[in-house]
């Protein structure tokens, strides 16, 4: 099953068809000939064949709905926001996240929390960082407001946990540095589109 | 039961031993063990067809493709809790559906189901029985059936009435509706091909199709058998006319105070109605079974499709009201029938 016909929201476009409602009708005469009509009308026949050929098309075409959920899943759109991912520099390894602290800042409902201090370069560095998911509400601001692309929803959603708060630590979320080469550009909410070369305009510095 | 009615020995069994007391008692047994299976079986088939018609699975976990399902539902039915409530009638409430239960498996003591056969010798005791196909071959078979499986229609009419439950009293008092609309159509219908076989008995109705294909009553009474199988669906309560117990709009009519094996019974009796009907329908109007060629294979080949048939229909149409059912049978349904009736007499006579 592709992502093509969850991407098809156009809605109403379709070709409605105005139905030929009649008349009730009015004499006995008109009466005793709609039931006469409706009794030999074949009808009933067409419903009879409709079930038939969907059956036939799910069980000969492939074309069962059903999707044995925590056996096999739906794709999900990249755009989806799940539960979040710390992305990493694909060249250096090291992680992107620059402890700018915009994205505490943005968050609407207060749940991350993060701390930094300096390495023995001067550079900042993330020491403390944690994501309450009792308190998400999946919003996407974080990741939008992100100017590294550090932080960014990945596909899990499957979220049920014991506690109304479960932390997620920095390590949990940062991508595995074995992992590396399968991490995934991120390409939903906040992130660089498609276009972007196009809109980049020089610093002032240079006019 | 001791009792074995056998008038027509002389014309289907002659070259077969004795009926005994004996094997009738095993030919009970069989038939409440086999079809209780089935009708267990058939709530498995009816949910995979209509889920295949829906273009979905069905029950898939439990077992391959879902088969065990039957067993879970079993433990479930049988574990959970009998809750009389507080101000039904006690002895109604618990009486109604060993009624449903017990007349459908009465039902099917007169008709036939599954070929005779022979013990062999070498079984201790039972050695050398003959078991029938038909438990008890009475020469008003027919009769017999359908009145047993009308009055299997107290089980949902007391029912109803015993819960104290309103949506329980819409329920019998549609119980009551359906039963007055087809059981007229139901005797009508299958008036003609009584009358064009001259007996009330599944062997002759037989016997008289016995000459192939071309020789089943349903070339010669094609109004009688759309009749007959329009008033069974009423008979066996299924789609469309499944008034008693619609969940849409009575929350389960009859059925709504009952839980466990209480409700169950009332399942296997429905069950039971529609391999009765089936067996009806392919006995007096598609040839029934016959000795040589695939022999009984055929039967229950036609007894499948009429099962398959309830089930395709149920995912196909939708149900009727109340008063349309009444509507349909004594304006559209009773009218046919008799007409039908009238002519074959007089074809018959000239
Ligand atoms: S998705 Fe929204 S609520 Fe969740 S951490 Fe990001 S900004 Fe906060
Ligand atoms: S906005 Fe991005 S870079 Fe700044 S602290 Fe948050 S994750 Fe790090």
């Amino acid at each position: 099953m592709g992502l093509e016909q969850f991407k098809n929201r156009n809605v109403g476009q379709q070709n409605y068809v105005m139905l030929d409602l009649e008349h009730t009708p009015q004499t006995g005469m008109g009466k005793f000939r709609q039931v006469v009509r409706r009794t030999f009308k074949a009808e009933l026949f067409v419903g009879l064949w409709v079930t038939m050929r969907e059956m036939i098309n799910a069980l000969f075409r492939g074309q069962m709905h059903t999707v044995k959920y925590p056996l096999e899943k739906l794709p999900i759109s990249p755009r989806y926001r799940a539960i979040h991912e710390m992305l990493r520099l694909l060249e250096s390894g090291h992680y992107r996240c620059i402890g700018c602290g915009l994205c505490e800042k943005i968050c609407i409902s207060n749940c991350i929390t993060m701390d930094t201090r300096y390495d023995e370069n001067q550079r900042k560095e993330v020491s403390e960082y944690t994501i309450n998911f009792g308190r998400c509400i999946f919003c996407g601001y974080c990741a939008e407001v992100c100017p590294e692309l550090a932080i960014v929803h990945g596909p899990r959603y499957e979220t049920a946990s014991e506690q109304r708060a479960s932390f997620s630590l920095f390590e949990d979320m940062l991508t595995p540095i074995d992992k590396l080469n399968l991490q995934q550009e991120y390409d939903g909410f906040g992130a660089v589109t498609p276009n972007a070369d196009e809109n980049i305009k020089k610093t002032p510095l240079a006019y | 039961m001791e009792v074995v009615t056998y008038t027509n020995v002389e014309t289907f069994v002659q070259h077969l031993p004795e009926v005994t007391a004996v094997g009738v008692w095993i030919k009970a047994l069989i038939i409440l063990a086999v079809i209780s299976a089935i009708a267990g079986f058939g709530t498995f088939i009816e949910r995979k067809v209509l889920a295949f018609m829906q273009r979905r699975l069905g029950p898939m976990h439990v077992g391959p493709y879902g088969l065990l399902q039957l067993i879970a539902d079993g433990i479930k039915l049988f574990t959970k809790e009998d809750i009389v409530p507080q101000n039904a009638n006690r002895l109604i409430f618990m009486v109604a559906p060993i009624i449903t239960a017990a007349t459908a498996f009465i039902a099917l003591a007169a008709v036939p189901v599954f070929p005779d056969f022979t013990i062999p010798q070498w079984v201790p005791v039972l050695g050398g029985t003959f078991v029938p196909s038909i438990a008890a071959d009475l020469n008003i078979g027919i009769l017999f059936v359908l009145g047993m499986m009308a009055a299997g229609l107290y089980g949902p009419l007391l029912a109803g009435m015993a819960q104290a439950n309103k949506w329980g009293i819409i329920g019998a008092a549609r119980t009551a509706v359906q039963f007055l609309s087809y059981e007229v159509v139901t005797g009508l219908s299958i008036l003609a091909p009584i009358m064009l076989v001259g007996s009330l008995s599944f062997v002759d109705f037989n016997n008289y199709q016995q000459g192939g294909i071309a020789d089943w009553i349903i070339w010669k009474q094609p109004v009688a058998f759309i009749l007959f199988l329009i008033a069974g669906f009423a008979e066996t309560n299924r789609t469309p006319f499944d008034l008693l117990e619609h969940e849409a709009e009575v929350v389960s009519g009859y059925a709504t105070e009952y839980s466990g094996m209480r409700w169950g019974m009332f399942f296997i009796g429905e069950y039971a109605n529609m391999i009765t009907i089936s067996i009806i329908a392919a006995v007096v109007f598609l040839g029934g079974y016959s000795e040589e060629g695939i022999g009984w294979l055929t039967i229950i080949l036609k007894v499948g499709f009429f099962f398959f048939l309830m089930l395709w229909i149920r995912a196909a149409w939708p149900h009727v009201r109340p008063d349309q059912l009444m509507w349909l049978c004594w304006k559209v349904l009773m009218p046919i029938a008799v007409i039908n009736v009238v002519v074959t007499g007089i074809v018959m006579m000239v």
